[in-house]
């Protein structure tokens, strides 16, 4: 069974070589090849899943090295649930983007470079959930970046070049942060085994422990884009491709989120940091809401919900509970899927209308009612309308924060709820203008007047929808499975602030 | 384990030249700032993961004499890895100049969209402006049609010249007009920031 732990990371690798090497001919195969990896890379994460559930973590030692010298990957259930999140919903977003690429006949640079990018990036963000060790992690968050560089910049038309420069220069800054992180952990404690460091930092003095914890703590920071460091997301997501940006909001910030549980709860746990956290949570929840709330695009307006959301997780981390570390783990697997199907339905809207502006469109519900039925149920699902999963994600933050009580955890609740108020404003915004308003004659004249051309097609790709539906559903599954779902987070909570599984099935039984 | 304080100075000399450039506008700058940020943050790894020591090779040398081989592994690593940022981002560079025969950074959309709203102020003044004038312009015409006629002058003349009167005067209004339209459109595009393009 420990075999199994390396495949995520080896197979989108793997393909993305041989799709390399085909390049841009036998696009059936290519697609097939994208789409079979990332479907054995589903049934792989469930089956590691189910079996970590049962057995306890799992540990791969790459190379048989022993566990401090070599490099090992972990598979526990917190990585786990958040690695098999990650493959159902990239493997909706590559059919997607398989089906759009189909359509184009003409163009065929999508196939011989967008995909082979976009497995490179899968493989780091597997490799960030699976990895034992902290430079295994900076090499997994270099790998995902690089992906995502080639996509952002994907096409090099002038609005990407210029996104991408933001977008790059940001994420090197947050890189070489956690360069010089590793070399004061390093010339502290002498490893970098995550296992072997939660035992370690407990000897530092507490002022080199606050320093490394902060240092650690902003690089992640930046990664999951929290409020004092986020200004670059909304700014460079929005430009991309639709698949590409998609998945970026699913997967690339709750990676940052991610490194931050295993941060406070492995490393750190029970540091004063948390209280830091807390305010960060609030700042990022109610700025980034009001962010979202004044954008008149539809895709700039998904960005800033995403900032404001990734407060409700960072709020989770903050109260240091198992009942708030299982809630926001259990957001963070809502929030993947949500945030991603609303993204691929912006892009289905920009397909069919040529625009994302609401000032322009207008009509969609006579025109597009399936559009508008994919729109509609995320977006309700985002700004928790009961007895959506986004609802059960803030009812299970909202519960634990009053349970720890205090002055900012109940400050920190009104603002949670304040933000899902006003999340709800803002989608609510986007449907009465652009679905329910009744199209206007000169709306559409003024499309004409020197926009960035963007494709149009009126006819539809049913083959688009099927993905993209198929998310809206698993969305809605969580409310179904949130029994099962919700136990199981809190299971993977419990296991990650015990610490001691995890550090005995890496460093084996003292 | 000693650390020599030169190396560290070196470190933080580097790191700081790297920030302020990173800090430029021109992405030429930013690329040199991120060389010098790495090379600065490699040799921060090489200095403080351990004093220096014989080559670690099994057989070589006495283990206790040998230096810690991961800190170097790392850095390797971490040079492989710049170098590769670096060569995207000379591409992307490449591709700035090309697309727009400059290297700097241009405005993001929110700071467009301040700019573009305060164009819509002055435009909107500008609109005002010119119906101020077209109301001045029908006062005046308004006033020119009543004046009494004078005496000595005949009748089918006076009709002639004031159809004339007439038609030019609403030709006059006509262009007025056009022109107010005119500025209500500019005002109008002023309204999306991708219209007014990435300059």
């Amino acid at each position: 069974m420990e075999a199994l732990i390396p495949l995520p990371v080896l197979l989108p690798l793997l393909a993305a070589g041989v799709k390399l090497a085909i390049g841009a001919r036998l696009r059936r195969v290519q697609g097939a090849i994208s789409i079979t990896t990332l479907a054995v890379n589903l049934v792989v994460s469930a089956v590691l899943l189910v079996q970590v559930d049962t057995h306890g973590p799992m540990v791969a030692r790459i190379g048989g090295w022993e566990a401090p010298i070599g490099i090992t990957l972990v598979a526990d259930r917190l990585s786990a649930l958040m690695l098999v999140t990650s493959s159902a919903v990239t493997l909706c977003v590559m059919v997607y983007s398989v089906v759009s690429a189909y359509d184009r006949q003409e163009d065929v640079a999508p196939m011989a470079i967008f995909h082979p990018a976009f497995l490179v990036m899968l493989a780091g963000v597997a490799n960030a959930f699976l990895t034992g060790d902290l430079f295994n992690l900076f090499v997994a968050f270099e790998m995902l970046l690089s992906g995502s560089y080639v996509l952002l910049t994907f096409g090099g038309t002038p609005s990407r070049i210029r996104a991408g420069a933001t977008y790059t220069v940001m994420a090197l800054m947050s890189s070489m942060l956690f360069l010089i992180a590793l070399a004061v952990v390093y010339a502290a404690t002498g490893t970098l085994s995550m296992a072997q460091l939660a035992e370690r930092f407990a000897d530092l003095t507490p002022q080199v422990k606050l320093l490394v914890e902060l240092l650690l703590l902003l690089a992640f920071a930046i990664k999951a884009a929290i409020f004092p460091v986020s200004g670059w997301l909304p700014d460079s997501y929005p430009t991309a491709p639709a698949p590409a940006t998609a998945v970026f909001a699913g997967l690339l910030t709750k990676v940052g989120v991610y490194a931050i549980f295993r941060l406070e709860a492995l490393l750190f746990p029970g540091g004063p940091v948390g209280t830091l956290l807390l305010w960060a949570a609030l700042a990022t929840l109610v700025l980034g809401v009001l962010g979202a709330v004044a954008q008149a695009d539809i895709k700039r307006m998904l960005s800033f919900t995403l900032v404001s959301h990734v407060g409700y997780m960072v709020m989770g981390v903050g109260l240091a509970t198992v009942a708030g570390l299982a809630g926001a783990v259990f957001y963070a697997v809502h929030h993947m899927t949500v945030q991603t199907s609303l993204f691929l339905v912006a892009g289905l809207i920009e397909r069919r209308t040529g625009t994302t502006s609401i000032n322009r469109l207008g009509g969609m519900m006579r025109g597009a009612p399936l559009l508008s039925l994919l729109f509609f149920v995320p977006a309700m699902n985002l700004s928790g309308i009961p007895p959506m999963s986004g609802f059960l994600g803030k009812l299970a933050l909202v519960q634990a924060g009053l349970e720890v009580g205090g002055v900012l955890p109940v400050a920190l609740v009104t603002a949670a709820l304040v933000t899902s108020l006003l999340t709800l404003y803002a989608v609510a915004k986007v449907w009465g203008k652009a679905f329910w308003r009744e199209t206007r004659a000169d709306s559409e004249g003024r499309q004409d007047a020197g926009e960035e051309q963007v494709e149009r097609s009126a006819v539809t790709i049913p083959g688009l929808y099927g993905p993209t539906a198929a998310l809206v559903v698993l969305g809605l599954a969580y409310t179904v499975l949130a029994g099962p779902l919700s136990s199981l987070t809190e299971r993977a909570a419990g296991e990650l602030l015990a610490r001691q599984p995890y550090i005995t099935a890496v460093l084996g039984p003292r | 384990m000693t650390i020599s304080l030169v190396p560290l100075l070196v470190c933080g000399l580097l790191v700081a030249a790297g920030v302020t450039l990173l800090l430029e506008r021109s992405l030429v700058r930013v690329l040199a700032g991120v060389i010098l940020l790495g090379n600065g943050v490699n040799l921060l790894i090489v200095t403080v993961g351990g004093d220096a020591g014989a080559p670690p090779l099994l057989g070589r040398s006495d283990p206790d004499r040998m230096a810690d081989p991961l800190p170097q592994a790392m850095v390797l690593t971490a040079i492989v890895i710049t170098l590769a940022v670096t060569a995207f981002l000379l591409a992307m560079v490449h591709r700035a100049w090309q697309l727009r025969d400059s290297d700097e950074v241009s405005d993001d959309t929110e700071d467009r969209w301040v700019r573009l709203r305060a164009r819509r102020g002055q435009l909107g003044e500008r609109v005002r402006a010119r119906q101020a004038e077209y109301d001045l312009l029908v006062a005046e015409q308004r006033a020119e049609l009543h004046v009494e006629p004078t005496k000595g002058e005949r009748l089918a003349h006076r009709r002639t010249d004031r159809r004339k009167l007439k038609h030019r005067q609403r030709e006059a209004r006509r262009q007025m007009r056009r022109a107010i339209r005119a500025e209500r459109e500019r005002q109008a595009l002023a309204l999306d920031p991708e219209l007014e393009g990435d300059d």
